[in-house]
């Protein structure tokens, strides 16, 4: 077992064809099981042709009817990726992973609230995130693969190389992962800490999550709470923009502190207190994780 | 994307909202000009900066003369700007708005930015007018009034009434002021805004409103879609190193720190500054290179970080993923010979390709110090620091090293 992707999970690449999709589809179906798991294209233009031996499709519709796919990686630029999640969400997938940066934030509204009201039961990860890992069975998105360990502690985060950080230690430490989420850096998105943080919960292969944040909202906060009043194995935390100055987007859309909110002294103190263990030396996530661990 | 203050309610009057008629001025003689043709006893000066808080910081005066125009004008334009949003080094006036006087009664405040939790936009509106909404939401957050907006219907009518009747508009200016705001959303929605502010929105002892302020920002991922937004942009109220980042693709931010630091994505950048700040030193930026750097964009980044007087050490974090640690170690020897690295620098490097990346530092003659993780990284640009011992980098070709 593991979150969101396992051995069952088949892919389609939406964007299979620019340069970004090709690459990570390479290296994703070269990671353990990808090669049973990439199984389509999308790209109306080169529908019926088809990548390294992967087909192509109009429209993920017709993916899904030809191949059977159950989740959808999404590399189609910032322009259309948005009308690509929706396409997605309309074929009825299980899981989109939306992996591009830089989309509009009126477009992930518009469409967030779309599969608000379809009362969809498609789950999206991302925008602007690094994709999903369950080390040694599958990956979809663009982490190095070969950092990661099998294992049973559950990663879930905003920052792409911060959680690589995390798993790094992790790794080097002896202890496995059983699935690493990366939610992503923009202010509207899909899943959020505390959604992650519900699976990981039910996941009877998971025995710990280390929850990475960072400035800005209150979703590190939120899912504090709910770990408080639900959670039934250790989460340890850390919270990246100490330093960070108020008023300045430190790289992610959604990293910013406004209005006195979002900083991350106030999400660590919410963490404490809700019986989260932090650190404030991002050095040692790995060795925090590992003093939570039953022996 | 920030704009001035005319430039929004340029886009303010495309979208139907009633504003002061005014006209943007760069000169003492202009301002004066204008205050003839606007007409009427009595003229606003608005120094035109992008941060808020100018009335405060004194860049804001009533004339009751056309002389006084010109001394207001002469006194604001030129002037350095100081508010509680430029820091203490202020900001220099370069612009000027000249408005005509308008009879208040009353100050409100209208807000729009896109809530996380909902995924909406959010319409915030208040009594209290003209003061920090901040302080007000802090004090008296029951005089803050919200509604989240259906981005499938839009901003409706009854609530747009039932907002403005909240603040305190009397019913005959009802129509009008919910007209205001649903246009205000429409502007908001329409030009991909990231904060429309009006703060202060008057009514007028005529019952009339107006937007007799203008704050808008535009979110960065769809200036694609508005050049015309984008042709606003005014260059000399950027940091100029944040300029020239942006130009080489680099996510780049000036702080007030000694230590540069390089990093490869946004949250790793972030928590390399803490580290920093950790082990007693304090980071003079934010720099993501992103995942794509090339020598060219390395060296590009050592050169802006450098040319901040500040910098007295650097601080190099890498976790290869993608990007190969040895693609960045040539990038960084690159970058030290061509600049002439003459302070200390710190390099961390993990990930893919990682004994490769070390290698290539070793070999280079470079007097680079290796830390084999953030927090001895963090540690040894400190304590590089103290040391105040910098040795230049020599000029010559790499001396290779004995290997072990």
């Amino acid at each position: 077992m593991s979150i969101l992707i396992g051995k069952n999970t088949r892919v389609v690449t939406q964007g299979i064809t620019g340069k970004t999709g090709m690459f990570h589809t390479q290296t994703s179906r070269a990671y353990a099981g990808g090669k049973q798991a990439f199984v389509a294209g999308v790209n109306p233009k080169k529908a019926g042709e088809n990548f390294e031996g992967i087909p192509i499709f109009g429209s993920v519709a017709e993916a899904k009817q030809k191949t059977g796919v159950n989740t959808s990686v999404i590399y189609v630029p910032p322009p259309f990726a948005a009308a690509a999640i929706w396409e997605a969400v309309e074929a009825d997938l299980d899981l989109v992973i939306c992996i591009t940066e830089g989309i509009p934030v009126r477009d992930m509204v518009e469409v967030r609230d779309r599969m608000r009201k379809r009362k969809s039961r498609t789950l999206l990860v991302g925008p602007n995130c690094p994709g999903v890992i369950t080390p040694g069975v599958i990956k979809i998105g663009i982490m190095p693969g070969h950092i990661h360990k099998k294992g049973r502690v559950g990663v879930v985060s905003r920052s792409g190389t911060l959680t690589y950080e995390a798993v790094g230690q992790l790794t080097e430490l002896g202890i496995g992962q059983s699935s690493a989420v990366g939610i992503g850096g923009d202010p509207v998105n899909g899943l959020k800490h505390v959604d992650v943080m519900k699976l990981f919960n039910e996941d009877p292969e998971t025995d710990a999550v280390i929850m990475i944040g960072e400035i800005g909202g209150s979703d590190e906060e939120d899912a504090a709470r709910w770990v408080k009043a639900n959670m039934k194995k250790p989460v340890v935390g850390f919270i990246a923009g100490v330093t960070a100055p108020p008023g300045k987007r430190m790289g992610h859309a959604g990293a910013i502190i406004s209005g006195g909110k979002g900083t991350a002294q106030e999400k660590l103190a919410v963490m404490e207190s809700c019986g989260i263990k932090v650190t404030k030396n991002p050095a040692e996530m790995g060795r925090l994780l590992k003093s939570v661990l039953k022996k | 994307m920030k704009i001035h203050e005319y430039q929004g309610k340029e886009i303010f009057r495309k979208f139907g909202l009633p504003t002061p008629r005014g006209i943007a001025c760069f000169s003492v003689d202009e301002a004066v000009e204008a205050a003839k043709k606007l007409g009427g006893a009595v003229w606003v000066v608005k120094a035109q900066i992008h941060a808020g808080g100018r009335g405060k910081g004194g860049g804001v005066k009533l004339a009751k003369s056309l002389d006084e125009v010109r001394d207001l004008s002469k006194k604001i334009l030129g002037m350095n700007l100081v508010t509680h949003q430029t820091g203490a080094q202020g900001q220099k006036v370069r612009r000027l708005l000249i408005e005509e006087g308008a009879d208040i009664a009353k100050e409100l405040y209208i807000g729009m930015v896109v809530d996380r939790g909902t995924q909406r936009v959010v319409l915030m509106a208040s009594s209290e007018g003209g003061m920090d909404i901040e302080a007000v939401a802090a004090q008296t957050p029951e005089k803050i009034h919200k509604v989240f907006v259906d981005p499938a219907s839009g901003l409706k009518d009854e609530e747009a009434r039932g907002v403005a009747k909240k603040i305190g508009i009397p019913d005959s200016a009802l129509p009008e002021a919910a007209e205001l705001l649903q246009n205000l959303y429409k502007c908001f929605w329409e030009m991909d805004a990231s904060l429309a502010e009006i703060n202060p929105l008057v009514l007028t002892r005529s019952n009339k409103v107006v937007a007799l302020d203008s704050k808008l920002n535009f979110d960065d991922n769809a200036l694609f879609r508005h050049p015309d937004v984008v042709a606003m942009r005014d260059l000399d109220e950027e940091d100029p190193l944040e300029i020239e980042a942006s130009k080489h693709e680099l996510n780049y931010i000036s702080l007030d720190g000694q230590i540069g630091c390089m990093v490869n994505g946004a949250g790793l950048a972030m928590a390399t500054m803490d580290t920093i700040k950790l082990f007693g030193g304090s980071p003079a930026n934010f720099l993501d290179v992103g995942g794509g750097a090339t020598a060219e964009r390395v060296t590009a980044a050592f050169k802006i970080m450098l040319s901040n007087p500040k910098v007295k050490a650097i601080l190099v974090n890498i976790f290869g993923g993608i990007m190969k640690c040895d693609t960045i170690a040539a990038g960084v020897v690159a970058a030290a010979r061509e600049v002439k690295l003459a302070v200390p620098l710190v390099v961390r490097m993990k990930g893919t390709n990682e004994d490769l990346g070390k290698k290539i530092l070793k070999e280079s003659g470079l007097p680079i110090i290796s830390a084999d993780n953030m927090a001895d990284a963090g540690k040894k640009v400190v304590a590089a620091i103290k040391k105040k011992k910098s040795k230049p980098v020599k000029k010559k070709k790499p001396v290779k090293r004995k290997k072990k």
